[in-house]
């Protein structure tokens, strides 16, 4: 069970978390302004990386609060969360590459 | 004579507490303090088990967890019965009731040790080499063969009457063995005054000091080091002693399991109290103190009972004082049995050692051992045993230079004591994903790199020698405390080091040798070799295709055996060939621990409403909907489902119904731009909703598909009364919240769960306003003040009420929300007010039935996530006007614009009586070839009370295109035919709502 | 008549006011009686001072309860606040805090119903929550003053710690009540026997 250090409510454990996915995805501010494609790129397209990976995170059993984490997916080690709509201070690609 | 090879003094048993337990039906005599397996020694018993594939007689191995052979079902009592225990760890206690496995009819005389006379059949990869064709065999031959033969022991048939705990628990050290490097560790870690847990898997902490009668510690004999460092561990309020504790497994973030054997050995069977418990330990620093296992040495017949390892002939005469054989030979390849042989010698047995290692290359260990008198032959290999279920010799043979084998001799015995060197026990470190390198000098693979806050030591990284385990073990748990203290121990010496030898060098034709090098799989060294030649070279597959290492004791013995043998077929380096991966658990752990609390009433929770007493007095029958629990039906005296539900129907749509709505999901949508929000996550437009008014509402994902729906009031400006599906409430509410603050921050709004805070009494029926007029204060209720799709506030039996005006049923309706606690009592008003009306409780199945008769969609039911508001005909409800919503571009994808999309349709059997199959697929023609192409399937199917005939709804390719049409439907026995239709079947123009 | 019965008795879900406490020696386990609660959401103002709100500071840190006579305000978010009071104290609470809150953008919802709160005290009161809550419940880590949402086994809870005593409110939703009482009553069982530590 991984331990998770929410913004708000310090180091919790994993049950009381929910994953949502992949970070730093904004809904387009005029979804009818976008074609087929970018549609389904914004919609459906995901990264799935081995290395470190920018993730949503909701405390949903606790402060209930959204935030992002980014995570190394095959050490499973958290390397920094985050408030959601701040950037990380650590490059997730410059970790990946590292 | 009872005990006859109990020595008269010595062991760590409590000799003023005979005891008398059960193996195989017979009464065994022992002592408070043995194991099963010391007790069954001390009365010369050494046949325990048949082996899993030959059915071999087998004996004890080993004193401890590693045991792979002596396993054993033991009774507690009914429910009780737990199968493959190792007889090493199964503490003995009066009345206990033990017996062998793998063999019939008796362990004497087993039929099935005719494999052992076929094993040039049983080869390795047998099964996948046997059962291959023909293909038909496979379900009534094969799998029911293999499954007969497959496992070994029996579970028990009664549910398990014992109760288990469970404890979330957190400490700065955790400690994992308590033998000289964790108790060191202990000592170092508890002097910080962080919180420390140590746990140990044996009955009493202090792992191989408890049968170390010869060393001295800081000038202390050992027993007194151990006695003295557990009574300073134990006054420390900061530190946690858990013996009978298995740490079993190693996960995320220094996050380990422990199971507790809490009752298991103590006398009686009503101990009070749970069985076991499960400790999930979160800790700052893990330190793993484990230890190390002897490995056996390789060659024919190695398993014959009285065959042990060396360590353990020590074990059992120091700590239990039992003497696995009077005549006793050791056989290793290292210093270490040479220990085991003096303690031996000194109990007063007949000892001979045989040496592979050539007498220049063996330490001082061979001069104090014959100094004693015990006649040591060096530079000789072991080529076999004699006996059958019982060693009587081990045939030796002296190895000349050119590595051939000289002149055969047996030595007659009782008991062999073999030692191959040892292996850390680096199972947990490898369940922390850390990396282990490969130590030339101890031929073992030792802990390396690590991935989480832990360290190993003493044994378990291969620091063998006591003062070293000792200094290691303290500065790792100074450490870990984060504390730099070192302390020196003063010990004796530790006989260490050995030659390693995959295979003992023989003179017998390789292929009819059966040399085991897993005991509990029965694999022998000529399976490896096969499985090698056959292609077989990463060992995960040499693992799988010869089942090597596998099974309870996870090959805790053989690994190291088996992987030097498949390096020594490849030509290539151990390190080359790695290790299998380790997995959880470390040894078995009962089914009771790792379920704890969770069972019967607390297996899950079981939600009820307020109601659901009430419908209880009544006779309801319920059904599971998610966690809750809903009335289903009311049946009468005789009546079944469909009796009853008939009933319930008819009632709600001539006099007045009244039915638990509690479980339907509320949220309260508050703020200044609760409207703008509202508009964001529906389809429908809010802005112009007036206060006071209700509006149904439809919720999509991002992508189109129908997520949710549910009746919204307006309550004021700036805050809705939201309602959601039973099933979807918390769905929503996530969906909202993310939306909100991810997306929309901006937005001054607020959500609050109400589901639980409202209770909602649906009161259905052309008599539902004449039922509830007179309790109801501060609301006008006539159809000019409150028409369909209006919410009011006010009072009901005093109780202040959000009173809704909405109808699932088609009829006119209340939905009375009050105050949970007070809901029973509105409830049980509102029934006596309804008396005179012949008011009725319906259920969840009625309820289904009335609604479909409207033709009103059930989400998840006429919806499976792929389903638009259009496919379900709710395209009306989309605000064209507004710029967005959730959903709202998908819906212009090209997919869901296309034509052929599956559509919302009623469908009309041509037997009226003849009720689908909800599920079943749906076709044009039935004499088209197959397969068929299918157009959709039956979303919902009942028999209509109201309309006198069965009723149903689905979803088909271009459905209203077909209105009218002939479409065949799948029945058990074949197809129906059904005329497509509306998918509405009573009061079609809608008027009875609005009386 | 009915409003007389309105007014005179909630039928709480574990039964009433004088249910019997169960659990074992070291711990007690009894579901508290008839309380007001609402949900307060509200984003406090960054520059000008936080408002109190019937005598109770808001501005604390997240995850702390303050306390104002009988009345209590966990926060359990930035934005978040569970309070509690007396039965009789329902109608002023509200008052109070909607009057302190004039002005500003927020949601009090009554949630009185909603909730089900639940007492769990005795020496061994937090080894027995322990059984279920994964958090670390230790005097350092969950001193008097904290309070928090989390989760007993299956079920969600909010746990808050009012004073120094070994004594904690477990609040709970109405239908996972009989639930999470059935659990604490198991985890009170799960600390007794032998060989506890």
């Amino acid at each position: 069970m991984l331990l998770i250090a929410c913004p708000h409510c310090g180091n919790r454990p994993e049950t009381e978390f929910r994953c949502g996915g992949q970070a730093h995805i904004a809904r387009p501010e005029q979804p009818g302004a976008l074609n087929d494609e970018a549609w389904s790129q914004y919609l459906f397209v995901r990264k799935n990386p081995r290395g470190v990976h920018a993730e949503r995170w909701c405390h949903a059993h606790g402060c209930g609060r959204w935030f992002n984490a980014l995570r190394d997916t095959v050490s499973d080690r958290f390397l920094e969360t985050y408030p959601m709509g701040a950037q990380p201070a650590l490059s997730p690609e410059s970790e990946t590459r590292a | 004579m009872a005990q006859p090879f109990r020595l008269s003094r010595g062991g760590r048993i409590d000799r003023s507490r005979p005891l008398v337990f059960q193996f195989n039906g017979r009464p065994v005599q022992g002592y408070a303090g043995d194991t099963v397996a010391s007790a069954l020694i001390a009365n010369g018993i050494h046949l325990v088990g048949r082996s899993f594939k030959y059915h071999r007689p087998r004996g004890i191995l080993s004193h401890g967890p590693d045991e792979p052979s002596a396993l054993l079902s033991v009774d507690r009592g009914p429910g009780r019965i737990d199968p493959n225990n190792r007889a090493s760890v199964v503490e003995v206690r009066p009345g206990l009731r033990t017996a062998s496995q793998n063999h019939w009819p008796s362990l004497e005389y087993d039929i099935g040790a005719v494999n052992d006379l076929l094993s040039p059949v049983f080869v390795a990869g047998f099964y996948y080499k046997t059962f291959m064709w023909p293909r038909k065999f496979w379900d009534k031959v094969y799998e029911p063969f293999i499954r007969a033969a497959a496992g070994l022991g029996k579970a028990p048939v009664e549910a398990d009457p014992d109760r288990y705990a469970n404890r979330h628990a957190h400490c700065d050290v955790l400690i994992v063995g308590a033998g000289p490097a964790g108790l060191a560790a202990a000592l170092a870690a508890a002097r910080t005054g962080k919180r420390v847990i140590l746990a140990d898997e044996g009955a009493e902490p202090g792992g191989a000091l408890l049968h170390d009668t010869t060393s001295e510690i800081d000038g202390r004999p050992a027993a007194q080091w151990l006695a003295e460092t557990l009574a300073d561990l134990d006054g420390r309020e900061n530190v946690i002693l858990l013996p009978r504790t298995t740490a079993f497994g190693y996960y995320n973030h220094n996050h380990v399991a422990l199971a507790e054997r809490i009752t298991d050995h103590l006398p009686g069977s009503a101990t009070p109290g749970p069985r076991e418990r499960l400790w999930q330990v979160r800790a700052g620093e893990v330190v793993l103190a484990g230890g190390s296992h002897e490995r056996p040495l390789v060659f024919a017949d190695n398993d014959r009972p009285g065959i042990l390892l060396a360590e353990s002939v020590r074990v059992f005469l120091n700590r239990y004082g039992v003497a696995p054989g009077r005549r006793i030979v050791f056989a290793t390849n290292g210093a270490s049995a040479y220990t085991a042989a003096l303690d031996a010698r000194n109990a007063g047995l007949d000892v001979t050692l045989v040496d592979l290692r050539l007498e220049a290359d063996c330490g001082p260990e061979l001069a104090r051992l014959r100094a004693a008198g015990v006649t040591v032959l060096t530079g000789h290999t072991v080529i076999g045993s004699k006996g059958r279920k019982r060693v009587t010799g081990l045939i030796v043979a002296p190895l000349g230079s050119d590595g051939r084998c000289g002149g055969r001799r047996v030595l007659d015995c009782d008991c062999v004591g073999m030692s191959g060197g040892w292996t850390p026990a680096v199972h947990l470190f490898s369940q922390s994903r850390g990396k282990l390198a490969y130590d030339e000098g101890i031929d073992a693979f030792v802990p390396a790199t690590s991935a989480q806050a832990e360290r190993s030591a003493g044994a378990a990284r291969g620091r063998y020698d006591l003062a070293a385990c000792l200094t290691d073990g303290f500065a790792a748990g100074a450490a870990a405390a984060g504390s730099e203290e070192q302390r020196a121990f003063v010990a004796t010496p530790t006989l260490t080091g050995f030659q390693p030898v995959r295979i003992m060098p023989t003179d017998a034709d390789p292929a009819k040798v059966r040399a085991f090098v897993d005991f509990q799989n029965d694999v022998t060294a000529k399976d490896i070799k096969l499985a090698v030649r056959e292609g077989f070279h990463s060992i995960e597959h040499v693992k799988r295709y010869t089942t090597t290492g596998m099974a309870t004791d996870q090959g805790k013995t053989s690994n190291m055996n088996a992987l030097g043998i498949v390096a020594g077929q490849l030509d290539k380096a151990l390190p080359a060939v790695g290790t299998t991966t380790f997995r959880p658990p470390y040894t078995p752990v009962s089914f009771g621990t790792l379920v704890g609390p969770a069972r019967h009433a607390l297996f899950d929770p079981i939600r009820t409403t307020p109601i659901h007493a009430w419908a209880e007095s009544q006779g309801a029958t319920f059904e599971n909907v998610g966690l809750w629990r809903r009335a289903w039906y009311f049946p009468r005296p005789g009546e079944d489902l469909h009796a009853a539900v008939a009933r319930e129907c008819k009632a709600v749509r001539e006099g007045v119904g009244i039915f638990d709505a509690s479980t339907l999901g509320k949220i309260e949508i508050v703020g200044p731009d609760a409207a703008e929000f509202m508009n964001r996550m529906y389809v429908n437009p809010w802005a112009k909703l007036a206060p006071g008014r209700c509006r149904y509402g439809l919720m999509l994902k991002e992508d189109g598909y129908i997520l949710d729906d549910g009746v919204v009031a307006r309550v004021s400006d700036e805050c809705f009364h939201v309602t959601t599906t039973t099933g979807g409430a918390p769905r929503v509410l996530a969906h909202m919240e993310d939306y909100l603050q991810t997306e929309w921050p901006d937005l001054q709004v607020f959500l609050t769960s109400t589901t639980e805070q409202w209770a909602v009494i649906a009161l259905q029926g052309p008599k539902a306003r004449e039922v509830i007029a007179p309790l109801v204060d501060e609301i006008d209720l006539s159809p000019e003040a409150f028409p369909h799709m209006a919410m009011r506030t006010g009072r009901i039996c005093g109780v202040p009420t959000r009173l809704f005006r909405v109808s699932f049923t088609g009829e006119l309706g209340f939905e009375i929300n009050v105050p949970a606690d007070h809901a029973l009592a509105v409830w049980e008003a509102i029934v006596a007010a309804g008396q005179p009306h012949g008011i009725t409780p319906y259920g969840t199945e009625t309820m289904h039935v009335l609604r479909a008769e409207k033709g009103y969609i059930i989400v998840g039911q006429e919806t499976d996530g792929t389903v638009t508001p259009d496919d379900v005909g709710l395209a009306g409800m989309i605000a064209k006007a507004k710029p967005d919503f959730v959903g709202k571009r998908s819906l212009a994808r090209p997919d869901v614009v296309a034509s052929g999309r599956k559509q919302l349709v009623g469908l009309v059997t041509e037997d009226p009586k003849l009720v689908l199959d909800e599920g079943a697929q749906i076709v044009s023609d039935t004499n088209q070839p197959i397969p068929m192409r299918m157009l959709g399937h039956v979303t919902s199917s009942y028999w209509s009370p109201n309309c006198h005939r069965s009723i149903a709804m689905a979803l088909v390719a271009d459905g209203r295109a077909l209105l009218g049409r002939s479409l065949y439907v799948t029945t058990p026995t074949g197809f129906t035919r059904v005329t497509v239709s509306e998918p509405v079947f009573f009061d079609i123009q809608g008027e009875r709502v609005h009386a | 008549m009915l409003e007389t019965r309105y007014r005179a008795a909630r039928a709480l879900p574990l039964g009433a006011l004088a249910r019997a406490a169960t659990g074992g020696p070291n711990v007690t386990v009894r579901p508290a009686g008839a309380e007001t609660r609402f949900s307060l959401r509200v984003r406090l103002p960054g520059q000008q001072a936080a408002p109190r709100v019937a005598g109770l500071a808001l501005d604390g840190p997240i995850n702390t309860v303050v306390t104002e006579g009988e009345t209590w305000a966990a926060r359990l978010g930035p934005d978040e606040w569970l309070i509690g009071g007396p039965e009789a104290d329902a109608d002023l609470l509200q008052g109070r805090i909607a009057q302190a809150l004039a002005g500003l953008p927020h949601a009090l919802v009554e949630v009185s119903h909603r909730n089900v709160g639940i007492d769990v005290s005795g020496p061994r009161a937090a080894v027995a929550l322990n059984a279920g809550c994964p958090l670390d419940l230790s005097e350092a880590a969950f001193p008097a003053g904290r309070a928090t949402r989390t989760l007993l086994g299956k079920a969600e809870i909010v746990l808050i710690r009012l004073t120094a005593e070994s004594r904690y409110r477990v609040e709970c939703w109405r239908s996972f009540s009989t639930y999470v009482h059935g659990f604490l009553n198991e985890a009170a069982f799960g600390v007794e026997g032998p060989a506890e530590h």
